[in-house]
């Protein structure tokens, strides 16, 4: 299993999902050997392997080296290429692009990559060498089904699958289209197209990015099995209630403030709700390329008084942010999956999901609107507020929904997929 | 001789349009005339008028070995009224042979039979005056909205002078008794009722077309026979189902006409059946027990209760609330807010709003016109908020009125 990043180093889904799916696979008794980029040592992987590619010696002489090695040498890096960047790494860019990838240490004949993991300036140049140390991996282990979670390990799994033989599992969390709408980067697609082709199986979480890949990527439809997500039980349920400390109900929106999430369609909905309530509080929790840009339209729609912005929020606070919050919304755009509705649900939240998200597609108890639908949307966040048995419905039958939303599920449907590949 | 109870019911309810939030207080039309017009004269096309030739071509056949029973709500009669006279013409046709028995329900097709005795029983009224006034015949047998009965709702049934009523055969009231038999009120034994075979109304209702089902495809030979099979004793049977049945749910294409043109023919003529109406079969019939229905029953779904329309937060929600305007409502005497208000008690609405379907009942979903019953909810309360506004402003200019004139006589 190639990923990009393990628990607790993770900035986005990527990692929890990964997480979540390994180990619902070595619950159904699938071995499993997973490799990330870099460890920190401060990993706690219960029962699974985990390789630290920054420990893997690689033969200088190799063929794969001299490929890949080449390619880095006239690779371009794009400064605005940050496909996983969270608020917070968006922040801390600056520091990131002056850290950058280690130096090599060679050994005569082999050598190491330090990986810097995470999603830094370098991070084309370290998609190439992951590939590298791939296949010296592929080389020293015995397994019978590669995976490969989307685009940044695809490279490895390709080449993983050239020096073993094995079959490949390429699996879609999201696509450049997700990332960027159309003004796509065409070296991530080509990657992603050449991953998903090279592939005996491509994993989509959702119908949608299903979909995606089939028409946008072109690629054939038997081999596009879709997968859906699970979500991991909160780690301590004990959580500490939270006092509100206003009288007005809040409505969040809690997520990067990007294109793809979808945030002036919340700011345009809030204003049409404090137009009719002025009972209402918006906050939009999260930081993100548009944010000065979301916070002038407030301004200019005059409603700074009761829409506020939080910056990014960690840990301890995306909580208390739910605790607090009497609506949850995700406009998004486009979201291959979306495991934040379930994080809110879990805490008793009513949400309102876009249509346009692979989470819509398994719940329920949340109300879908198109992103676009402003009206729609000022709509169900004005019901949640004014019709008490709606939100009654949704924290009862929500929380129980999204318990039932396991990754024992999608561990199993993964199990099945190796099983029939290896049988081959 | 055995007999067939043959009753169609015929109803369209008044949909709502997409009622925002924002329109609260401002936008007064809360009905979707559009969708309206065209689904009424949809169904009329493919389903009313060709079973109404049907059923007279049958009546002409027979003559009086076969009769059939209507109930049209007073939501469908206007609607015709509005969209597609034609219908009102052909039922006209039918009820002139006198081998047709309409009867009596709730006007808005509601189920103001759980709330409130006196909108229940206005409601009776206003639909049996509309009957009479359309095919010149006074209901004289009721049947509530979705079949729903119970001890209670028999009562006041007796008490606006019915004597017969139909009702659901449901197994948890029936037990080991037969449906085929006629029955009474357990509360009220001179209330006679007739119970829905819904084994074989179903046969004919939802699984007609049902290509997985065993017995596909359904002939009038093969059903003839099963009506053949019932008890001895038994007496009639009472096939009860919605007239859209034909044509609608089941469309031209499945066969579904010359089912109905064929199996009255064969359980005539070979099985010795006749059909008979509602009243007719009360009057020749004697009750062989009574009947004790303390909680309502219904004919929808496994459970034949009310969860369908009732039960769920939103559901007692919305339904709480709009009994609730009733007093101040009434007092105002404005007839556009009260048929407003009518028009929302329409069962239908609740309908939308049932959360059963998300684990079964395709049935649900097939007749629902939201993607959600969230949404049907959201959509129902924003008009329902409007209609609060409305109800309160006219109550207070009222007030200002009164006093004005009061003022004026001193």
């Amino acid at each position: 299993m190639f990923g990009w990043e393990f628990p607790p180093h993770i900035s986005g889904g990527l990692g929890t999902a990964c997480y979540g799916l390994t180990k619902a696979l070595m619950k159904a008794d699938v071995d499993i050997l997973f490799v990330a980029p870099k460890l920190f040592g401060d990993e706690n992987p219960g029962n699974i392997r985990l390789i630290n590619a920054s420990d893997v010696s690689v033969d200088v002489r190799d063929e794969v080296y001299k490929t890949h090695q080449d390619k880095i040498s006239f690779m371009e890096i794009d400064s605005t290429l940050l496909p996983y960047a969270s608020e917070e790494e968006y922040y801390n860019l600056v520091e990131q692009l002056e850290s950058g990838i280690s130096l090599e240490q060679v050994n005569l004949h082999t050598q190491k990559f330090q990986f810097a993991g995470g999603y830094g300036k370098n991070l084309m140049e370290e998609v190439r060498r992951y590939a590298i140390v791939a296949s010296a991996i592929a080389r020293d282990n015995d397994f019978d089904v590669i995976h490969a979670h989307d685009w940044l390990t695809y490279l490895a799994g390709i080449e993983a699958k050239r020096i073993s033989g094995k079959p490949l599992v390429v699996h879609m969390h999201a696509t450049e289209f997700d990332r960027s709408g159309e003004n796509i980067n065409e070296v991530v697609f080509n990657i992603e197209r050449e991953g998903m082709e090279a592939a005996d199986v491509v994993v989509a979480v959702s119908h949608m990015t299903r979909n995606t890949v089939i028409n946008r990527h072109g690629i054939s439809p038997e081999k596009v099995i879709t997968v859906h997500n699970g979500v991991e039980p909160p780690a301590d349920q004990s959580k500490v209630q939270i006092k509100k400390h206003l009288d007005e109900k809040i409505v969040t929106f809690l997520g990067r403030i990007t294109y793809q999430k979808g945030p002036e369609y919340f700011i345009e909905a809030a204003h049409k709700i404090l137009q009719k309530d002025s009972n209402v509080r918006f906050v939009m929790a999260g930081s993100g390329d548009l944010l000065s840009r979301m916070i002038r339209r407030v301004a200019q729609l005059n409603m700074g008084t009761h829409f506020h912005f939080t910056g990014f929020l960690k840990g301890d606070d995306v909580d208390r942010m739910f605790g607090l919050s009497d609506v949850y919304v995700m406009p998004s755009v486009s979201e291959p999956f979306g495991i934040s509705p379930l994080e809110a649900m879990r805490s008793s939240v009513p949400v309102i999901i876009s249509r346009q998200s692979g989470v819509s597609e398994i719940l329920k108890h949340a109300l879908k609107i198109d992103y676009w639908d402003v009206d729609a949307m000022a709509d169900a966040i004005y019901a949640l507020l004014h019709y008490p048995s709606l939100a009654k419905m949704f924290r009862i039958y929500g929380k129980t929904e999204v318990e039932n939303i396991k990754w024992d599920q999608a561990g199993i449907k993964v199990k099945s997929i190796y099983k029939q590949l290896a049988s081959v | 001789m055995k007999s067939i109870c043959l009753y169609f019911q015929v109803h369209q309810p008044y949909r709502l349009s997409t009622y925002r939030f924002f329109d609260i207080g401002s936008k007064d039309n809360y009905f979707d005339d559009y969708a309206n017009r065209y689904i009424m004269q949809q169904v009329a096309e493919k389903s009313y008028l060709p079973a109404n030739e049907v059923i007279l071509s049958l009546i002409k056949r027979f003559g009086s070995d076969f009769k059939v029973s209507y109930s049209i709500s007073g939501m469908a009669l206007e609607q015709f009224e509005k969209y597609a006279p034609k219908v009102i013409k052909s039922f006209q046709k039918l009820a002139e042979t006198g081998s047709v028995e309409f009867l009596a329900e709730t006007y808005a097709h509601s189920l103001a039979s759980l709330n409130n005795k006196q909108e229940f029983k206005e409601q009776v009224k206003m639909q049996v005056n509309k009957v009479k006034e359309l095919f010149g015949q006074k209901p004289v047998t009721f049947r509530n909205t979705e079949l729903v009965y119970s001890n209670d709702i028999g009562d006041m049934v007796y008490d606006l002078g019915f004597r017969t009523m139909l009702t659901e055969g449901a197994k948890h009231v029936l037990g080991w008794k037969s449906p085929n038999l006629l029955y009474c009120s357990a509360s009220n034994p001179k209330l006679k009722l007739l119970l829905k075979n819904f084994q074989l109304s179903d046969d004919i209702a939802f699984r007609f077309s049902e290509r997985n089902w065993s017995e596909w495809p359904l002939t009038a030979e093969k059903f003839v026979d099963w009506l053949g099979k019932i008890n001895e004793r038994d007496e009639v049977v009472n096939l009860f189902m919605d007239y859209e049945t034909f044509g609608e749910h089941q469309w031209a294409e499945t066969g579904i006409f010359d089912f109905l043109k064929a199996f009255p023919e064969h359980a005539i003529k070979t099985a010795g059946f006749k059909f008979k109406t509602p009243s007719e079969l009360a009057g020749e019939l004697q009750p062989v027990s009574q009947l004790n229905v303390p909680y309502p029953i219904s004919w929808a779904d496994e459970e034949r209760d009310l969860t369908a329309w009732l039960g769920n937060e939103m559901q007692d929600e919305a339904f709480g609330k709009l009994y609730e305007l009733t007093t101040k409502i009434k007092r105002l005497k404005d007839d556009d807010l009260i048929r407003k208000w009518r028009y929302l008690q329409t069962s239908d609405h609740f309908y939308y709003m049932c959360t059963k379907w998300f684990s079964d009942g395709d049935v649900h979903k097939y007749f629902n016109p939201y993607s959600s019953p969230y949404d049907a909810f959201i959509n129902y309360m924003n008009v329902l908020s409007d209609l609060y506004i409305r109800v309160e402003k006219a109550t207070e200019s009222n007030k200002i009125t009164r006093k004005k004139s009061k003022a004026a006589v001193k």
